[in-house]
């Protein structure tokens, strides 16, 4: 999956992050090459979205160190950024401009052609509805769009935190060539359904209380092991 | 440009902010005829009770600055794209001055029509003058202070807490700058260079404060 000498997109050691007295995570360890799917697995508050929120360079790690790309963060945030795609429990819209003007904002921020906006507006359904107001759409729609904002810029990295959150079954098959294998992007996902983030991934992140109680393949990753992390 | 057109198109679309601040002035124009009991005022009284307005009227604005950033993800959508941090302090700065300077816009005339005694006329380009130097310095403040205060649970109370004491010396030289021109005499051919001066380097020194801490504001 990684090309030639290409460093692993992504390389973490020892990281650690706390909210006062709270570790949210700690002693967290992997390699993920490029092109390869990382499932992150535990139940609520087992430190999932602060590790995405790391990898997006939103949060810096109290301790240990990571490398997106070969560029350690976040000394080298910068370089990165532009490479990154964060699609989170907030859409990252503003409720009071239309989809297009919120994408349109978005590709000017990250200096993409503006023809692409209704390029991913027809991909993810919404060019009759990319007009109004964000707050006026249901939350599906809302969904779609932030799909289409997260990969606007064509990023090689993508953290997905409960991607398919608010879509029905037609709208998960219709953003999937977005953010699906078939992107071709290095995936860090979270999912409520473990099964389903098992039968994506290359790599399973297992968190209980924010430390790592299994790295390894998914088919290492049996049943049992799931009803454990989720009692 | 882009963080400035949005949130000049996002105002425009809401209205939620630079009518509040309007009215405010307004409303309180007409407190100060009542509280004054004057029909009319001039000279230094007139200048403080114009720059104290405005200066109230832009911490309206000031507190909302950054509202919808912090609420709707904006912060994060802004971090994640590969522009300079202090984009988005030249952006907000130049909103909040061309906020203020639409406030003044119907202000100034109203605080004439409502309270000023001499004519507005022969005071008018000097009085430009310093209201532009004062928004400069308004708005990098603003945007500073809002930018702490948005992190906070308590942002309606730190932003004036924050922005008043550090604003009192641009309030000093504002008014103290403008009291000749209010006068009734009118014989000041220009607003006191002394005070323009302070007024210009407060501004740089802001500026460049402002520049220097605001990547820091942006962490987590």
């Amino acid at each position: 999956m990684s090309v030639g000498n290409a460093p692993p997109a992504i390389e973490l050691s020892g990281l650690a992050r706390y909210f006062g007295e709270r570790t949210a995570l700690r002693e967290v360890s992997l390699q993920l090459p490029e092109g390869a799917t990382l499932a992150v697995l535990g139940r609520n508050g087992a430190g999932k979205t602060t590790l995405l929120r790391i990898l997006a360079s939103l949060l810096r790690p109290h301790a240990g160190e990571i490398r997106l790309f070969g560029e350690p963060l976040p000394a080298r945030a910068f370089a990165v950024r532009g490479r990154l795609g964060l699609l989170g429990h907030e859409p990252l819209l503003y409720r009071d401009l239309s989809g297009r003007e919120n994408l349109q904002y978005h590709a000017r921020l990250h200096r993409v052609e503006l023809a692409r906006v209704d390029e991913l507006l027809a991909a993810v359904r919404m060019e009759r509805r990319g007009s109004e107001p964000v707050r006026l759409l249901s939350r599906g729609m809302v969904q779609r769009l932030a799909v289409a904002r997260a990969v606007l810029h064509r990023p090689q990295l993508l953290l997905l935190d409960e991607p398919r959150a608010n879509l029905d079954p037609a709208a998960a098959e219709l953003v999937e060539p977005l953010i699906g294998r078939a992107s071709g992007a290095t995936r860090v996902l979270t999912s409520h359904d473990p099964q389903a983030a098992l039968a994506e991934a290359d790599t399973v992140l297992a968190l209980k209380d924010g430390r790592p109680v299994f790295v390894g393949a998914p088919e290492q990753f049996g049943a049992e092991r799931v009803r454990e992390l989720y009692a | 440009m882009v963080v400035l057109r949005k949130d000049l198109r996002l105002e425009l679309r809401t209205w939620e902010t630079l009518p509040a601040m309007v009215l405010f002035a307004l409303v309180t124009f007409v407190i100060f005829h009542f509280g004054l009991n004057r029909t009319t005022i001039s000279g230094q009284l007139a200048a403080g009770v114009l720059t104290v307005t405005v200066l109230f009227a832009a911490m309206l604005g000031i507190n909302r600055l950054f509202v919808a950033e912090r609420e709707q993800g904006g912060f994060d959508a802004f971090l994640l794209a590969p522009v300079d941090r202090t984009t988005m302090l030249v952006a907000k700065s130049a909103g909040l001055f061309l906020f203020l300077c639409v406030l003044e816009v119907v202000a100034v005339p109203a605080f004439a029509l409502f309270l000023l005694g001499p004519p507005l006329g022969p005071a008018l380009p000097g009085l430009l003058v310093v209201l532009v130097l004062a928004n400069l310095g308004l708005s990098v403040i603003g945007t500073l202070v809002s930018a702490i205060a948005v992190h906070t649970r308590a942002r309606d109370l730190i932003g004036p807490l924050l922005g008043l004491p550090l604003l009192v010396p641009a309030l000093i030289a504002t008014a103290r700058a403008a009291g000749p021109l209010l006068a009734a005499s009118h014989r000041a051919s220009g607003p006191p260079g002394k005070w323009l001066l302070i007024l210009a380097l407060y501004d740089v020194v802001f500026g460049l404060l402002a520049y220097a801490v605001f990547d820091f504001l942006l962490e987590d």
